[in-house]
């Protein structure tokens, strides 16, 4: 008999769980460091009900769509513009690179001087976390293009506008699907480590309720938070970056 | 090599050199090549590898600019790629996120004055003429390399170029496969009669397909002979009198690569 696929990854999950939840019930691991996942979920519940834990959400994934969609749409034609023009490439291409290695958080003191303690400046430092992830991998995945194909297009006719559009562009998409993956990924750690550092008077994201549990020593909330966190993870990945990812590997016979 | 009488030349080379700057200095890949291709021509380039057959074809294709000399395709010089001039590569540089009927598409669409359905009828002609009209959904992926290649030849005769051009592109074929594709592209040259430009280095292959066999010599290309083959059509590519040709050319080749290599 065939186990069904979720199997495995489910026993690991209730065998960690309930080897934690006995630890801590036990006596053996300390409740105020180490909550049990029962006073967690406990914890998560309570913020459902009270309409906390899930305006925390959507203030954080408002916050986080707009960054990472800003960082995308700039940064798919800056990317491409870096593989094909030489002195965009010596510019900006130089500039991505330099700013890609430093972590977007150090970002916020300008942020809050140039913006004020608004949404805007928030925004600005998940857009400085995704737009040159992006940028770095889509001129990447231009530069490999197979010369064959452009070849074989430019023999038809093709040039210009149309040999980007049907050409070069659907050739480098998987790169840049993984570079919006990248750029998804660095978006969320921008935006965690930035409503950590400095509270947002124009809202309470979840890195505020996690920072406010540390402040509160609610161990249980930090936990929770965190849940959360790797839950809308999760969720964007199930329902956006995995369907893509599939249909591209399948249309092009790297998957059956 | 114009003898008057002859048909017109739909391509014509003249003196073209082509140079090329190597890990180990600046290397001539082609000196001073001169052949004219008649219209409706099956011509065959063929050679040991090195010989700058390939860089010929990019040349002619206009992938490629000659440093001295000039390719002309019936009187206009050629600056660049065109429609004009269809290519069959060595791989066959299908379009992947495209399906079959949508590659074969490709180059009409880029053809103005056409309708979508007439451009779609065009195409499946074509698919049929190849024998993959049933295949015009399908992936690129999802078809044999016999099969790959022949979605290729399709693509390339659907725009109606003027010339073909084959840069080798059976050679990574299985023989059985490459024996029926033979068949297939005499069957479509006779009927259509067009100037078909092939760069292999089977020898066999080139006097199968060639009205005409220019063999190419290294260090630097040079045309070293030029044979004309009258073979009736269609060739089977086991004929005896087809080998006899072939013997003969391998011999030119032998002979010269033993004799000439003061390198």
């Amino acid at each position: 008999m065939r186990l069904p696929r979720l199997f495995i990854p489910f026993m690991l999950a209730a065998l960690l769980l309930g080897g934690w939840e006995w630890a801590v019930r036990s006596g053996r691991a300390d409740e105020l460091l180490f909550p049990s996942p029962s006073h967690v979920l406990e914890w998560c519940w309570e913020g459902l009900l009270s309409g906390e834990l899930l305006s925390a959400t959507v203030v954080t994934v408002r916050r986080l769509a707009l960054g990472f969609v800003i960082g995308g749409l700039v940064g798919i034609p800056l990317g491409a513009l870096c593989a094909r023009v030489r002195w965009i490439n010596d510019t900006v291409g130089v500039i991505a690179l330099g700013l890609q290695t430093l972590p977007s958080v150090c970002w916020v003191p300008l942020a809050l001087l140039w913006f004020g303690p608004e949404e805007s400046a928030v925004v600005f430092v998940v857009v400085m976390g995704t737009l040159w992830a992006v940028v770095a991998t889509v001129r990447e995945s231009v530069l490999n293009v197979q010369p064959l194909y452009l070849r074989a297009a430019q023999t038809m006719g093709s040039g210009g506008v149309h040999l980007w559009m049907n050409v070069v562009l659907p050739a480098a998409l998987p790169g840049i699907i993984s570079g919006l993956k990248q750029g998804w990924a660095f978006a969320w750690r921008s935006l965690m480590a930035a409503e950590i550092f400095v509270v947002i008077l124009s809202g309470f994201g979840l890195g505020s309720l996690l920072h406010a549990g540390r402040e509160l020593l609610r161990m249980d909330q930090v936990m929770g938070v965190m849940g959360v966190i790797m839950l809308v993870g999760f969720l964007a990945d199930l329902a956006f970056f995995a369907p893509a990812e599939r249909w591209l590997r399948r249309s092009r016979g790297l998957e059956r | 090599m114009d003898s008057p009488g002859s048909p017109p030349a739909a391509l014509t080379l003249r003196n073209v050199t082509k140079r090329f700057d190597g890990a180990s200095g600046r290397v001539t890949a082609l000196e001073d090549i001169s052949i004219d291709v008649r219209e409706g021509e099956f011509l065959v380039l063929v050679g040991p590898s090195g010989c700058g057959k390939s860089t010929l074809l990019s040349l002619l294709a206009g992938l490629e600019l000659p440093d001295e000399g000039e390719i002309r395709l019936a009187e206009a010089p050629v600056r660049g790629p065109g429609r004009d001039r269809l290519v069959m590569f060595q791989q066959d540089a299908l379009f992947p996120w495209l399906n079959v009927l949508e590659n074969v598409m490709f180059g009409l669409r880029l053809k103005p004055g056409l309708s979508d359905d007439e451009r779609r009828e065009s195409a499946r002609h074509y698919l049929n003429l190849v024998g993959l009209g049933l295949k015009e959904k399908a992936r690129p992926h999802e078809l044999s390399g016999g099969m790959r290649q022949r979605v290729a030849l399709a693509r390339a005769l659907a725009p109606n170029p003027r010339v073909l051009l084959m840069d080798e592109p059976f050679s990574a074929l299985d023989a059985l496969t490459r024996d029926q594709i033979y068949g297939d592209i005499q069957a479509i040259f006779t009927k259509r009669r067009k100037t078909i430009v092939l760069v292999t280095h089977n020898i066999r292959e080139a006097v199968c397909l060639g009205d005409r066999v220019v063999l190419l010599s290294p260090n630097p290309g040079r045309v070293r002979e030029v044979f004309e083959v009258d073979l009736p059509r269609p060739r089977r590519i086991n004929d005896p009198a087809l080998a006899e040709v072939a013997a003969r050319i391998t011999e030119s080749l032998s002979s010269h690569l033993a004799g000439g290599s003061v390198e």
